[in-house]
């Protein structure tokens, strides 16, 4: 989800750009040497996602996985998620300079927002755990979509269409993305549930007791 | 599938140290996105225009790296002259295609196409590991540097990882379709890829540290001080403010 150069008016990209800057530098100091690793590799898993395609009927769309990111990283989101923004513009021309504020603020800030929604629901109960991710990986798409509105209506009262066409459009993305947001949390939680913070069964040593414990009991 | 085009060149622009040219393309763009006049627009993508040849840039390269943009500037140009209320330019049957729409279209498609030319030719015509050095330069801090040159040395074999994946799947004879199976199998597969990327990560950290790193990546390209960095930021950066100033005071 972008928005291209040449579209918002200079309030608006002005207030992107302040926006991004604040979340980053709030992002940086949160993350610190022994974690910068595991965020740069995020950040890559985030830039690859939006290659992986998937059908929607006779038309494909690619993932997005802001939610999931922001589950996982918090505030880190908006380093990596302007970093990935960052690459995609060297390398495939997504937008340029001035508009990166703006679509940082678009991807990152509902990723963080989720973060602090549906974090604490996750591991609770398997159910709770899917409903939680599937909202995170919806709710993110459709607080993006409604940032990317705003964005556009703030710059031209006469968008106004072309919002609501936007937000019509996200309906299908909101829709997977919710589908493999609660799926790969679940997953997550099952295969590796260090990597979502907060997760007590987290540190290795624990899961080696949990594997011993699971071989003794098919024993 | 992931490769830098332009990066290597022998051009003036591809001699300029990193930092300026990362400074210029953000006065130059910055002007052009504040720029609200069609006419004015068009100076700004001579400008852009101006820099590509000074880059060498090859054209059918440069036209294959704005498709994405086409499409954009395709879209916007159906959508906005039927929506934006205003004077009826003409009529097609109970379609109206107005004018402020057409203008805003004409204003938008000059605007980006000449913004992202100057991203191409300054930005795009240089290494990532440069880009990192150039933002070190201009103080952007050490840890937004570290994240990028990280990301990006890891994307392909993120990349790898995520074709390796999918091989697999397909091997087993998953067919992708527009079915619940198919999101949850690339769900698992998109979990699989953050599974193996932290544990690289974590890999990767402590190697690092056997090394001795100690929170710092150092260059090998050295930019020596050269007069013509001067006069490239100078000119860049008083034809902005030119341009800005004659807008907002005759225009």
């Amino acid at each position: 989800m972008h928005i291209s150069e040449g579209v918002l008016s200079a309030p608006v990209l002005v207030s992107g750009a302040v926006i991004a800057v604040a979340g980053c530098a709030i992002g940086l100091k949160k993350i610190d040497y022994d974690h910068i690793v595991h965020v740069a590799m995020l950040a890559a898993v985030f830039f690859v996602a939006s290659l992986i395609h998937v059908n929607i009927g006779p038309s494909s769309a690619h993932l997005i996985l802001n939610g999931i990111i922001g589950l996982l990283l918090g505030f880190a989101a908006f380093p990596a998620i302007f970093i990935a923004l960052l690459l995609q513009a060297v390398f495939f021309q997504y937008g340029g300079l001035t508009v990166l504020g703006a679509n940082v603020v678009i991807m990152a800030l509902p990723a963080v927002m989720v973060h602090y929604l549906f974090l604490p629901l996750l591991g609770k109960s398997p159910r709770l755990s899917i409903a939680a991710g599937a909202l995170s990986g919806a709710g993110a798409i459709f607080l993006s979509s409604l940032i990317l509105s705003a964005a556009l209506w703030l710059t031209e009262k006469n968008f106004f269409e072309t919002c609501v066409l936007v937000m019509a459009a996200n309906i299908p993305i909101m829709i997977i993305e919710g589908i493999v947001t609660g799926f790969c949390v679940t997953f997550l939680l099952k295969v590796y549930p260090e990597i979502i913070p907060g997760q007590k069964n987290g540190n290795t040593s624990d899961r080696k007791s949990r594997i011993e414990k699971g071989q003794k009991n098919e024993v | 599938m992931i490769e830098e085009k332009f990066a290597f060149g022998n051009s003036m622009i591809h001699g300029l140290s990193p930092a300026v040219r990362i400074v210029s393309a953000g006065v130059l763009s910055s002007c052009a996105a504040l720029c609200d006049n069609l006419y004015m627009s068009g100076a700004y993508l001579g400008i852009a225009l101006v820099l590509c040849c000074m880059a060498k840039l090859n054209w059918k390269d440069v036209l294959l790296r704005l498709k994405p943009v086409f499409w954009f500037l395709l879209m916007i140009w159906i959508v906005l002259p039927l929506t934006f209320d205003g004077e009826v330019l003409f009529k097609y049957g109970i379609l109206e295609f107005t004018r402020p729409g057409i203008e805003l279209c004409a204003k938008i498609t000059v605007k980006s196409v000449s913004i992202l030319l100057m991203f191409t030719a300054l930005i795009a015509t240089m290494s990532i590991a440069s880009l990192g050095n150039g933002l070190h330069r201009i103080h952007v801090p050490d840890k937004m540097v570290f994240l990028l040159l990280m990301s990006y040395r890891y994307i392909a074999v993120i990349q790898e990882e995520y074709h390796r994946l999918l091989r697999a799947a397909k091997f087993r004879g998953f067919v992708p379709g527009t079915n619940l199976h198919s999101y949850k199998t690339f769900a698992y597969l998109a979990g699989m890829l953050f599974v193996r990327a932290s544990l690289r990560a974590r890999r990767v950290h402590n190697a690092m540290l056997c090394r001795g790193f100690h929170r710092k990546f150092y260059t090998l390209d050295l930019y020596q001080p050269n007069v013509l960095n001067t006069v490239f930021l100078t000119g860049t950066c008083l034809a902005g403010v030119a341009l800005v100033l004659f807008e907002r005071v005759w225009m």
